[in-house]
């Protein structure tokens, strides 16, 4: 590399290391249709999925597509308040902005009963050592004053004393469909 | 050379979008796999071309992909571009001879965000982007070189804005306030959500999909100096080359479909390319009448095969942009039948 040349003025003095330039843009974010019309129940404590117009799997929350097949769905069905973990994870270390959380504090995967996919929620109120694949919780939801149509409601899950169900049985079964007819083919 | 062909196409481009891109896409996506009968396990390669300053999300492009639905996972690329950068690269994928029909797609939505702010994140970022100069003003120093330089008239600019319909005559043009002096409401884009997907095929596999496929006889991309100040303004000198490249300049085209978001990119495109300043041929729509980041160049070749598939044209071509006053252009040569 060819040696730089500066101007004498500007010789010998600290170089200049970074440049601070701070970019803040502002958005008006759309929910879209499908999250539209959970937000709206989700703000009257009901939990909406969508059910795939190919093999009838139901998706929760909904995002209007069944994104395995790439198709819209536009029925939705209402779901139960309760449900199985289908993984989670323990975590010791403590995030920025969540000074809520007590450490350690259990992340899971959430599997509403009758739901095909799971989606991330806090556990709580259950010892981490006695956290399991299989066990059966269910939300535990702001006070009736402060929900709103935000994924804020529900504050986080426990267990609800119901048996297990069994491990093999636990988590993704909308994939598991698929995977038992590409055996049979 | 490998001979590739449009095959089919979808767009849709509404000023407010409510729909999530997702739901924006599926029946686009889903609209031109039907329309030639392909599922997505037929298809070898899958492209697109977004903003994740547009959506103000990073890889939100991971997300449009459940429009496409990878299961069985798919081979899949994309490119921070206008969708004419993604059909150039699925283009060259299928020069290579390792697959033979392509998904091509891209979509902007503008309406979320602020465009004028998003625009200005392209620009170089230690000396142009921390003053946040926006759009049409940066487009108002190109306009005003070219009307003093004699390269066009306010005239020929209200013409442009009265072809594309953004007025209905020179009155309404002229009694439009300056909104970046020189550059009136008319002369400027107007913004509008959108997409846009189309399906490319070989040699082969492309005439069984399409009774007519439109043929990319040439198709290349330039880039000229990202620096505002070591540019001349008033050429686009990548316009041209592309265009040579393309062969532009090798037999009469029929039909362009020009992605000139102001009036004074019109002027420029039309002297890179050798085109006449007076157009008889109408576009099919005009990104300055209805402009959707990301979409509009890949919009452009999707009109310009449409040309093509209903007889309207024999050879059309068709150009995008991408950056700040034409600093990145594609140009495809798109013709009908054996060439």
């Amino acid at each position: 590399m060819s040696e730089i040349i500066i101007p004498e003025i500007l010789q010998g003095i600290e170089p200049v290391q970074s440049v601070r330039t701070p970019i803040r843009m502002e958005y008006t974010f759309t929910p879209g249709v499908a999250a539209q019309a959970y937000l709206r129940e989700f703000g009257s404590k009901k939990i909406l999925g969508n059910v795939s117009p190919v093999d009838g799997a139901i998706l929760v929350p909904p995002r209007g597509a069944d994104p395995r097949h790439g198709v819209l769905c536009e029925e939705f069905v209402e779901l139960p308040h309760q449900g199985h973990i289908g993984s989670f994870c323990i975590t010791n270390v403590p995030i920025p902005g969540r000074k809520d959380l007590d450490l350690p504090y259990i992340s899971a995967w959430i599997f509403l009963d009758g739901a095909d996919i799971g989606f991330l929620n806090l556990v709580s109120e259950c010892p981490p050592e006695d956290c399991r694949i299989g066990m059966r919780v269910e939300a535990v939801w702001k006070p009736d004053d402060e929900i709103g149509m935000t994924a804020e409601n529900i504050l986080y899950w426990r267990p609800n004393g119901e048996p297990d169900i069994p491990f093999d049985q636990a988590g993704v079964r909308g994939w598991r469909y698929r995977a038992t007819e590409n055996t049979d083919a | 050379m490998r001979k590739v062909a449009v095959v089919a196409a979808a767009s849709r481009q509404e000023e407010k979008m409510l729909d999530t891109e997702v739901e924006m896409m599926i029946p686009l996506i889903t609209k031109v796999r039907e329309s030639v009968g392909l599922q997505q396990t037929d298809i070898d390669f899958t492209c697109s071309g977004s903003s994740d300053f547009l959506a103000g999300q990073a890889f939100s492009f991971v997300m449009t992909l459940d429009a496409v639905g990878p299961n069985p996972p798919i081979v899949e690329s994309h490119v921070e571009m206008d969708g004419a950068w993604a059909l150039y690269e699925a283009w060259v994928k299928l020069q290579m001879g390792i697959c033979e029909t392509a998904l091509v797609y891209s979509y902007g939505k503008p309406s979320p965000g602020s465009i004028r702010d998003v625009l200005a994140t392209q620009l170089d970022p230690y000396y142009v982007a921390p003053l946040w100069p926006d759009a049409h003003s940066v487009a108002a120093l190109q306009a005003r070189l070219l009307l003093e330089g004699g390269h066009t008239t306010i005239e020929q600019l209200a013409d442009y804005a009265v072809r594309a319909g953004r007025v209905s005559d020179h009155e309404e043009y002229f009694s439009q306030p300056f909104i970046a002096d020189p550059l009136r409401d008319a002369d400027c884009p107007s913004y509008a959500d959108g997409g846009v997907a189309v399906i490319l095929a070989t040699e082969g596999v492309a005439e069984k999909l399409s009774d007519n496929p439109a043929w990319i006889t040439g198709i290349d991309h330039r880039i000229d100096a990202h620096h505002f100040g070591v540019r001349d303004l008033t050429m686009a000198p990548s316009v041209r080359l592309a265009a040579e490249n393309a062969g532009v300049f090798d037999a009469a085209v029929d039909v362009a479909e020009l992605h000139a978001a102001y009036t004074t990119h019109e002027v420029i495109i039309r002297r890179e390319m050798g085109l006449s300043v007076r157009p008889t041929a109408k576009q099919r729509s005009y990104p300055l009448a209805a402009d959707t980041l990301m979409a509009s160049g890949l919009l452009r070749i999707a009109e310009a095969s449409r040309a093509i598939w209903e007889g309207k044209a024999q050879r059309a071509v068709a150009h995008a942009t991408a950056g700040h006053l034409l600093q990145q252009n594609l140009v495809c040569v798109l013709e009908r039948g054996r060439s």
